[in-house]
């Protein structure tokens, strides 16, 4: 097991865990809506299926939210 | 003229009498002071969208004696637009939501000067609206125009506030020449459809608020100097949970629009997708 932040909460994931699959398993339903950061740098979206999670990662879901009016 | 009052009026230079009175509450705070309201008072802001975020920020502007608000909108006031856009009264409906607001921030502060722009921000008039103000505040509602705020206002060298609501939720950040931009965070627009807007979502009226004010806030912080901005941080909140989380954010060297290359060197209007449910 390791131990990893996700948006500011302790998490404790299997590994080898990809960005992609930990995406998944934090069930955003829409990743397309998300902005993925990793240790406080974005991560492209064409290469999360290429992250490996490590023990100690701080990753952070930033959603979309166009709303205003 | 009461105590206060008259103490105030001993140390100061410029303010009339009656604004001293009116601006007492941020005078008599030490970081703010008679430097600072006259900061604010010499202050232009540019408010996009005269909405759910442009109300509140709008109206907290007015009263905080903001020099000159500029309120830019193309739209006319709906009657479902009332649960959340406290800028706009029932006998306001079909009128310009621009000269409804106007006429609002001018009963609340006469001394306050507004611009109206009946228009939507595009990529024809962004920056030649833009160049007039000091601070930029994002209220409008939807992703082409939130990128244009932010690739106008980094080409421009302007600082801006974002926010964005959706259901029970906001975001906000503020940028400063230099600082995270929202392409830094966001790249670029999602793909047309897959994005609930507010008129497709719904949001709870009293969300816009509560960001709205901290917009209102930021812009005010701005001028005074006082605090720290919320730059390179990104302010979230589910109001369900009432739980606020702040993200710290950096510049991104391979940012679009503020990186080290830039790709994008004109200003873009992307498609807005069809989703707004008129119902006349």
């Amino acid at each position: 097991m390791a131990k990893i932040t996700v948006n500011g909460e302790a998490q404790e994931v299997q590994l080898p865990l990809s960005l992609t699959e930990l995406i998944k398993q934090n069930n955003v339903e829409q990743p397309e809506m998300v902005s993925v950061q990793v240790n406080e740098e974005f991560a492209d979206r064409t290469e999360w299926d290429g992250i490996q999670i490590k023990d100690g990662d701080s990753v952070d879901f930033l959603y979309f939210m166009g709303g205003g009016a | 003229m009461s105590a206060i009052d008259k103490y105030l009026k001993n140390n100061m230079i410029d303010l009339t009498e009656e604004q001293i009175h009116r601006y007492s509450r941020h005078i008599l705070l030490k970081d703010v002071g008679v430097e600072g309201q006259e900061k604010i008072m010499n202050a232009r802001v540019l408010v996009v969208g005269a909405g759910g975020l442009g109300a509140p920020v709008s109206l907290y502007l007015a009263a905080a004696g903001i020099g000159r608000i500029g309120i830019v909108d193309a739209d006319v006031v709906d009657l479902s637009n009332l649960q959340r856009q406290v800028i706009h009264f029932t006998k306001d409906v079909g009128v310009a939501k621009v000269k409804s607001a106007k006429e609002k921030i001018q009963a609340i502060n006469p001394d306050v000067k507004v611009d109206t722009y009946y228009e939507f921000l595009d990529s024809s008039n962004a920056l030649d609206i833009i160049k007039e103000y000091d601070f930029i505040v994002d209220g409008t509602d939807n992703f082409p125009v939130k990128f244009l705020i932010n690739d106008a206002c980094v080409m421009a060298g302007k600082p801006f506030s974002h926010g964005g609501i959706l259901r029970f939720n906001g975001q906000t950040f503020t940028h400063l020449p230099g600082t995270a931009c929202y392409r830094c965070m966001f790249q670029g627009p999602p793909p047309a459809g897959v994005v609930p807007t507010c008129s497709q979502a719904g949001v709870l009226g009293a969300i816009a608020g509560m960001l709205g004010t901290i917009q209102a806030a930021e812009t005010l912080k701005y001028f005074t100097g006082v605090g720290e901005l919320l730059t390179n941080r990104l302010l979230t909140f589910d109001a369900k949970t009432m739980q606020f989380l702040t993200v710290n954010v950096k510049h991104r060297d391979s940012c679009e629009i503020c990186g080290t290359n830039p790709s994008i060197d004109h200003l873009i209007d992307y498609e807005q997708p069809a989703c707004e449910l008129k119902k006349h």
